[in-house]
């Protein structure tokens, strides 16, 4: 299977990157490069084998349902590059 | 003071509690080191003050006799392990300036220990490749020369094109992901180094090096703290210059953690202890599947050799088949991507790190990946977001997840016929030249990883070790793959292999 540029643009949007037009052949060039080489992948006889969910055979930890951390607005917020009185802010998205 | 630079670890720590030196004067010598060392562009950040002020209480305790397993020594953090109050990037100019409030697992571990922390070490962005180039700080330059240079001519090509800013074309690179860390251990710029494994960035870099990378089985170590590349597969392990330790720094590093739900709830085995123990009686398998066309005769010739100096130690060596190991290197570059896209769906100019302004929101989230993400990142998400996008999910994820279960069960059917511990090349490979693969296809350096890769989609422990130098004077390495949680295994044939190989002459300083 390879990808046209249409499916280049839209893949993109999904990822949210922005790709200007003048880069949209060489992404394309390189995911079908990518895209070529996993084709081998049809080869393989897969039928009636279980797709792998977990690597090592673990039960999924489970704990206490009570708050163990919390209360630190500032230290989650010391990194963000814009916020206001204990809030992230983001350009508006509800006119 | 520069011969406390070219202890081993263990040495160091031996000399440490008979007080022949102090934690302080161990420290100097090595944050010496490393700022006569940045050519090589190994650290991305150095921690001088918060390495002395460590190395200050160390010398307090060992005073008193209360030295802990790792007092004093000193080592450096690859850039994806976050430590609280210190920059970390993963190599990305999308974390920018991102300081954590908080300190991963396995560094908390090592600082708990009495290790001394040198500094932030480059590595590719967001652990995605493998010679070190993708990052946002730029390459980092293998401390072993290419063949007929001298150190002049590398110092002046580096220098030539840091003033150019251009890459210093014809040196070699360390590997990758791993690769700051790797130069930084080869290059005695401390003793040991923290690393991360998710399709070989611990041992191809390690193998390139003529280190010694030890990649823990799934669970061994947490990876709260650790920046996510592909989840599942993404494992912490370190690099050192001997196998011993490697050892004694993964006994601190591993070790459950609540906040991991995948970090295994088992004890830390005494690793040290197992690296004298021998190969007697231990059955080596030797996959046919490792055998490749185009393979450089060399490592063929070291890989039987290796297979030879385990059979004079005692182990019997059987021939195996792994059927699906050209399988894994494919399904890897479905599953990595996809989770890979999924993990990095967090960098959104909102939190944290960069932000590049726009008409609206999804315009701001596409302006500031675009800005953030380098070429090789944006490649794998998008890939990620294809694979996993509607109508392609069971042709391409699906099948890949089941390409996994086959690969696992070739080890697992190998294990259960026996076999202890598996013997490979560690890479297809010596190291190859700085922007030598710059216009090849992606896949060409993918290849990189094609014996290292089988080992994560399985979730298995490996350990790569210097093995031998090919014609060109460069080294190479072989890898053990072992049962999981079975790491022991491999330090005591890993000891088998160092000591039959003789421990390896690392390159003059030539970069000061």
């Amino acid at each position: 299977m390879s990808v046209d540029t249409k499916t280049v643009k839209r893949v993109a949007h999904l990822a949210r990157i922005a790709l200007p037009e003048a880069e949209v052949e060489r992404m394309q060039g390189e995911l079908n490069a990518i895209l070529g080489f996993v084709e081998q992948l049809a080869k393989v006889d897969v039928e009636g084998v279980e797709p792998m969910t977990s690597v090592t055979p673990m039960r999924l930890k489970q704990r206490t349902d009570v708050v163990t951390e919390g209360d630190m607005a500032d230290a989650v917020l010391a990194n963000a590059p814009t916020s206001d009185d204990h809030y992230f802010v983001v350009p508006k998205v509800v006119e | 003071m520069t011969e406390l630079i070219e202890l081993s670890l263990a040495e160091a720590r031996d000399g440490l509690e008979a007080k022949r030196f102090s934690a302080s004067e161990l420290a100097r010598a090595h944050i010496s080191a490393v700022e006569r060392a940045r050519l090589l562009n190994a650290y991305v950040l150095e921690t001088p003050e918060k390495a002395l002020a460590q190395a200050f209480e160390s010398d307090a305790r060992l005073k008193r006799g209360e030295g802990r397993p790792l007092e004093g020594i000193p080592i450096g953090v690859k850039d994806l392990f976050c430590t609280k109050g210190v920059r970390t990037t993963a190599g990305s100019a999308i974390l920018g300036n991102f300081t954590p409030d908080y300190e991963s697992t396995v560094t908390s571990h090592l600082w708990r220990d009495g290790a001394v922390m040198l500094g932030k070490l480059n590595c590719d962005e967001f652990a995605m490749g493998s010679s070190n180039e993708t990052s946002a700080f730029g390459p980092v330059v293998s401390p072993w020369l290419p063949p007929n240079w001298d150190g002049a001519r590398a110092r002046s090509t580096i220098i030539k094109a840091t003033a150019d800013r251009d890459v210093p074309q014809g040196l070699l690179v360390p590997g990758g992901s791993s690769g700051g860390s790797a130069t930084a251990v080869a290059a005695r710029l401390c003793l040991g180094a923290t690393a991360t494994d998710t399709g070989g960035s611990i041992r191809q870099p390690a193998a390139f090096t003529g280190t010694v990378g030890m990649k823990p089985t799934y669970g061994r170590c947490s990876r709260f703290g650790t920046v996510a590349f592909a989840s599942s597969l993404d494992q912490a392990g370190p690099i050192a210059r001997t196998v011993r330790d490697c050892a004694i720094l993964l006994g601190s590093m591993a070790g459950p953690d609540p906040r991991d739900s995948t970090c295994a709830e088992i004890p830390v085995p005494d690793f040290e202890a197992a690296v004298s123990r021998g190969v007697k009686a231990l059955k080596i398998g030797v996959p046919k599947e490792y055998r490749m066309d185009g393979m450089p005769e060399e490592i063929e010739k070291l890989w039987a050799e290796g297979a030879r100096w385990l059979a004079s130690a005692g182990a019997e060596l059987v021939d195996v088949s792994l059927p699906h190991t050209a399988y894994a290197l494919p399904a890897y570059y479905i599953v990595a991507p996809a989770e890979a896209s999924s993990n990095l769906a967090r960098y959104d100019g909102v939190r944290y790190g960069l932000r590049v302004e726009g008409r609206d929101v999804i315009e701001m989230y596409e302006n500031t990946r675009a800005a953030g993400f380098g070429r090789e990142v944006k490649r794998r998400v998008m890939i990620g977001a294809y694979v996993l996008s509607a109508g392609y999910y069971d042709a391409y994820y699906l099948r890949a997840q089941k390409t996994r279960t086959l690969i696992k069960r070739d080890f697992e059917d190998v294990f259960a016929a026996g076999i202890d511990a598996v013997l490979t090349p560690a890479t297809p490979t010596a190291a190859f030249g700085i922007g030598e693969k710059a216009s090849a296809s992606p896949i060409e350096m993918y290849l990189n990883d094609v014996f290292t890769v089988t080992v994560n989609m399985a979730g298995l422990p490996g350990i790569s070790v210097p093995a031998g130098l090919d014609g060109k004077g460069l080294p190479l390495g072989l890898q053990l793959i072992g049962r999981p949680f079975d790491e022991e295994t491999l330090f005591a044939a890993g000891q088998v292999i160092e000591d039959a190989a003789g421990r390896m002459a690392l390159p003059k300083i030539w970069w000061e």
